[in-house]
């Protein structure tokens, strides 16, 4: 087996490990709008959709399916070849930032040094996608939604950056990997514990970066109509909607990797050792994923939208001073040998 | 001082926000209220206004006896009458069309109506597939009667006791 693979070619190797990553995900991002619509009716007291398929089950293909057969209009006097390139840009990083991602102890497609630095430098070129969607589109709305989307991005990825620099003083390491194991332990040893300001800023300004509720001023509905994707019809719009959903679930998916322990289980190592649901693995992963994926749902159905000004004060007046002040706590903890997280 | 510190505590700790998410969390499992709509319905009003009828006496007659009150009343004008005496000297419509564009189904034909023959049922599922199709006319009318008679009188009889 193992020869086999070996005796592919290097192209083709690499072909198939983003096959193997990209298909779920896409997969995962098409029923997670399902979830998003069952969710958001529950706590509506509704039932969303239910007609498509067993429990509307197929609803997410329906919908994949109008979106692919609607024709694709472009706005007189936009810019057509940005207009279309726009939507690739916002899913590209989306995707991309996955071959860092460390599903298990050893399962990894790119384990690079400086991973968390490659993932915070492709979350912020996702904006661009927005940017530039909202200009080419030649649309007020669409210009007004990419600028807030811009300042918004600006505000809370500083924030986020220091969050994560918070991480990597923790940690010592800069690789995903190795930031899930300096967690190991049991639920009380993992990052959220002792980085807990951090946690909140990563998992809101994670809200922020997505534009989802409550921050997506950027959207706006009742204000922008739709903000910087309103021209796009079709698969373009699509893709914009898949970016979305990659972004969340990779937001997800990271708070748990630098916060909450990744593929560790919470209980003591030496209670679950070889027992598998329980043991470390990918389940214990993707279960605290899905927990983080669910809290973005819960969050759109519960809150209003915040004002513009809201947002700017809460990034630049709380969040910031929050990071910086907790930096010095942690590095004052790491230096100080601070058990049970830090000791030497 | 000290409310001041609370506040900024609270709003620091998110307290407020903790308490939306729990207020959502419970309906999350709360029962549900979706009506399952082609097979489940809700019930109806016997005072419901639907889909217009004109009736007939159980001997076959026609009750309207065109006395246009139904037309004047009519708020949005979509009522449009034009009679005849018929060849036994009694005076019947020749035409009675109610446009259901124009109409807003306020109910005060069958209110303004001294013989009971314009009614609104309790139809309220119907559609039209071609151009025109939104003007009933009075065969549609008198069809529409026929065919509810059974639902329409029983509908005004157990209401009657309190008109």
């Amino acid at each position: 087996m193992i020869e086999l693979w070996n005796a592919l070619p290097l192209v083709v190797r690499i072909l198939l490990k983003v096959i193997v990553i990209v298909l779920p995900l896409l997969g995962l991002v098409a029923y997670y709008t399902l979830a998003e619509r069952k969710v958001i009716g529950y706590m509506q007291v509704r039932i969303g959709p239910n007609r498509v398929g067993w429990r509307g089950l197929l609803q997410p293909i329906a919908d994949a399916v109008k979106l692919m057969m609607k024709e694709i209009v472009v706005p007189t006097r936009a810019d057509k070849t940005l207009f279309l390139i726009a939507p690739l840009i916002s899913i590209v990083p989306a995707i991309a930032a996955w071959a860092v991602f460390p599903f298990d102890a050893t399962l990894v497609v790119a384990d690079i040094h400086a991973g968390l630095l490659y993932i915070l430098a492709l979350s912020s070129l996702g904006v661009y996608g927005i940017i530039i969607a909202g200009w080419a589109s030649n649309s007020r709305y669409a210009m007004l939604g990419a600028m807030r989307s811009a300042a918004q991005l600006i505000a809370y990825e500083i924030a986020m950056g220091f969050a994560l620099a918070g991480v990597l003083v923790a940690a010592g390491s800069l690789n995903l990997g190795d930031i899930v194991r300096a967690q190991s332990g049991s639920v009380l040893t993992w990052f959220w514990l002792p980085l807990l300001p951090f946690f909140g800023v990563y998992l809101i300004a994670g809200v922020a970066e997505t534009n989802r509720a409550p921050f997506d001023v950027a959207e706006g509905e009742s204000e922008l109509v739709a903000g910087f994707h309103v021209e796009y019809s079709g698969m373009g719009f699509a893709v914009f909607f898949l970016a979305e959903y990659a972004n969340m679930i990779l937001v997800s998916a990271l708070t748990v990797v630098l916060f909450m322990g990744g593929w560790l289980s919470p209980l003591p190592q030496s209670w679950v050792q070889g027992v598998f649901p329980l043991d470390d693995g990918f389940q214990w992963l993707l279960l605290k994923t899905f927990f983080f994926m669910f809290l973005f749902l819960w969050l759109r159905a519960t809150f209003p939208r915040y004002r513009y000004d809201q947002i700017m004060r809460l990034g630049w007046k709380v969040f910031i001073p929050i990071t910086i002040v907790w930096i010095l706590v942690v590095a004052v903890g790491v230096v100080a040998n601070l058990p049970p997280w830090w000791s030497a | 001082m000290l409310k001041t510190a609370r506040t900024y505590l609270q709003s620091l700790f998110l307290f407020e926000l903790f308490k939306g998410l729990r207020v959502t969390g419970a309906y999350f499992f709360k029962r549900k209220f979706t009506v399952q709509y082609p097979e489940e319905k809700t019930p109806l009003s016997l005072r419901f206004r639907g889909l217009h009828a004109l009736r007939r006496y159980p001997n076959g007659e026609e009750r309207c006896i065109a006395c246009k009150l139904c037309e004047a009343t009519c708020p949005a004008l979509a009522i449009t009458i034009e009679s005849e005496p018929r060849a036994d000297g009694s005076r019947r419509t020749t035409r009675y069309e109610i446009d259901l564009f124009k109409c807003i189904y306020c109910g005060f034909c069958e209110e303004s109506c001294p013989v009971d023959s314009i009614v609104e049922t309790g139809i309220c599922e119907y559609h039209f597939e071609e151009r025109g199709g939104s003007i009933m006319t009075k065969d549609k009318l008198l069809a529409v009667g026929e065919r509810y008679e059974a639902q329409i009188a029983a509908a005004r009889a157990a209401d009657a006791p309190y008109r």
